[in-house]
């Protein structure tokens, strides 16, 4: 087998043995509030302002596109429809995804990598404790919650941002973009998107940890390793992302 | 003599395909402080994280307390770590965590009792190794020979019968030197415990210790006492003990 393929098979050998201690964790014994607070605090709520800040650009930029495209057809009117569709299903989970993986992801490996060459992982164990529940568990969990809930405020201030700019190039009322929008929704819509965020988030999670665990070799392992992951996470959420947009649509049609 | 309480029998461990031991046979004995020494890289912090299962053997048995390291499992091996407690080469102290959460970490793990009594323990530990009253600074806040008196004090908490060094005084000043060596000590006659020191510092290995045993060869080449060492006519033995003064030849 050649030793690329090899590589990638240890990789997800080693994620799912993570992920299956991890939920095993998850549920013994008493329930890590503290820490699980702490991850949700750093990784949830201190990633608002990059997701604000992406998700209302993407829709402003998005309807600059589509009422200027959609002209020649003059199809312009249904612009707050394509927008809003595009972001909840498509845009909001995986860009949120995309920065928000790039930076909390990134971040447990450092931290992680850095506790591990360093022997802190070592001592972990070595004091009567378990890295994967104090380490693992707590930041997989709390990123598999906390990227859905940004999603949701990905969507608003996505569709948002597309309101203003459709209304300022198309000439229609915020009421009419806004009825469009509404009608045009669907729960399912709305679902599809979360779906994906949820399994985005523990991509984000189980990559951070996982990779912060096997770091060596210093200080420049640990920077190795943190560019490694950036690269990981935003290739799973790529290509897991088409995969999951075919499941999905044969569920939620 | 006392009783053999750690053995290592036919051990033998690699990594990929660079063998760090083949065949390792050591016994360590109640009560007494065995430094292990040898040449940079070759495992013997490695021997020391076996011992706890930090990292499992190839091949071979380790017994402590006549129970078997390499098949207990994770409740056995939370039990042997609070007998057997490691210092760590850097300290390995919790950077996000006050010296005082980093002492009370193993008192949490092992239910040592209420809130008051792990406070007292923290007090006494800390006044243990000379530095009371810094409860509340950060690992960050300490220089390297504060934290490892900090990883010691946070290693004697649980009270352990064992106390493993890795070593315990490299890069540190002559006068922290001391100092740490005056502790390892001071433990061992106060507490009575056991010490494995893993160093290649000499003044440590003769202020110190009751028996060395040399790493040579992917094996103990030596053990016996200081002076038997001192006699011994094991080339590379000498020539560490008299820390490369005199000739070294190139082979070595």
């Amino acid at each position: 087998m050649p030793s690329g393929l090899l590589q990638l098979f240890t990789a997800i050998g080693e994620i799912i043995y993570l992920t299956r201690a991890s939920i095993r964790e998850l549920f013994k014994g008493p329930f890590e509030w503290r820490l699980i607070i702490t991850q949700l605090d750093l990784g949830g709520i201190d990633s608002w302002s990059i997701t604000v800040l992406a998700a209302g650009f993407t829709g402003m930029v998005l309807s600059l596109q589509f009422a200027i495209g959609l002209e020649p057809f003059g199809a312009s009117m249904y612009t707050g429809k394509l927008v809003s569709l595009g972001i909840v299903r498509e845009l909001g989970p995986v860009l949120t995804a995309l920065l928000v993986g790039g930076r909390v992801g990134s971040g447990y490996t450092a931290e992680i990598g850095s506790m591990n060459v360093t022997e802190q992982v070592d001592a972990i164990r070595a004091l009567g404790a378990d890295p994967v529940r104090k380490l693992v568990m707590p930041r997989v969990f709390a990123m598999t919650l906390a990227l859905p809930l940004l999603t949701i405020m990905a969507d608003i201030i996505g569709c948002l941002g597309g309101l203003c700019i459709t209304v300022l190039e198309v000439g229609v009322t915020v009421r009419f973009v806004y009825e469009q929008m509404v009608e045009t929704l669907e729960i399912v819509d709305l679902l599809h998107g979360l779906s994906k965020s949820v399994f985005f988030g523990y991509l984000i999670g189980m990559i951070g940890c996982w990779n912060g665990l096997r770091t060596y070799g210093g200080t420049e392992g640990v920077g190795i390793a943190t560019t490694r992951t950036v690269v990981f996470i935003s290739v799973a959420i790529l290509v897991s992302d088409f995969a999951l947009t075919r499941i999905f649509l044969a569920i939620y049609g | 003599m006392a009783e053999t309480i750690i053995e290592f029998q036919g051990v033998s461990k690699s990594f990929g395909d660079k063998s760090v031991y083949t065949d390792l046979n050591l016994g360590i004995r109640r009560g007494e402080t065995l430094t292990i020494i040898g040449g940079s890289g070759v495992g013997k912090s490695v021997c020391l994280k076996m011992l706890i299962g930090l990292m499992r053997p190839d091949s071979g048995t380790i017994h402590a307390f006549g129970e078997s390291v390499t098949t207990l499992d994770e409740k056995g091996l939370l039990h042997l770590r609070s007998r057997i407690a490691m210092l760590f080469q850097g300290a390995a102290l919790f950077d996000s965590m006050s010296v005082e959460e980093n002492i009370k970490y193993p008192l949490v793990e092992h239910n040592w009792g209420t809130r008051a009594e792990m406070d007292k323990r923290v007090d006494e530990v800390l006044d243990m190794v000379d530095m009371p009253g810094i409860q509340k600074l950060k690992p960050a806040e300490l220089s390297g020979g504060m934290k490892k008196r900090v990883g010691l004090a946070r290693s004697i908490a649980i009270e352990p019968e064992v106390i493993l060094y890795d070593e315990p005084t490299t890069g540190l000043d002559p006068v922290n030197v001391r100092r740490i060596n005056g502790l390892i000590l001071s433990l061992q006659e106060r507490l009575g415990v056991t010490s494995v020191v893993v160093t290649h510092d000499m003044d440590t290995v003769f202020t110190i210790t009751d028996r060395l045993a040399l790493v040579y060869e992917e094996r103990i080449g030596f053990v016996g006492t200081p002076d038997e060492a001192r006699a011994h006519e094991l080339r590379y033995l000498t020539e560490f003990i008299k820390g490369g003064r005199g000739t070294l030849s190139e082979d070595l």
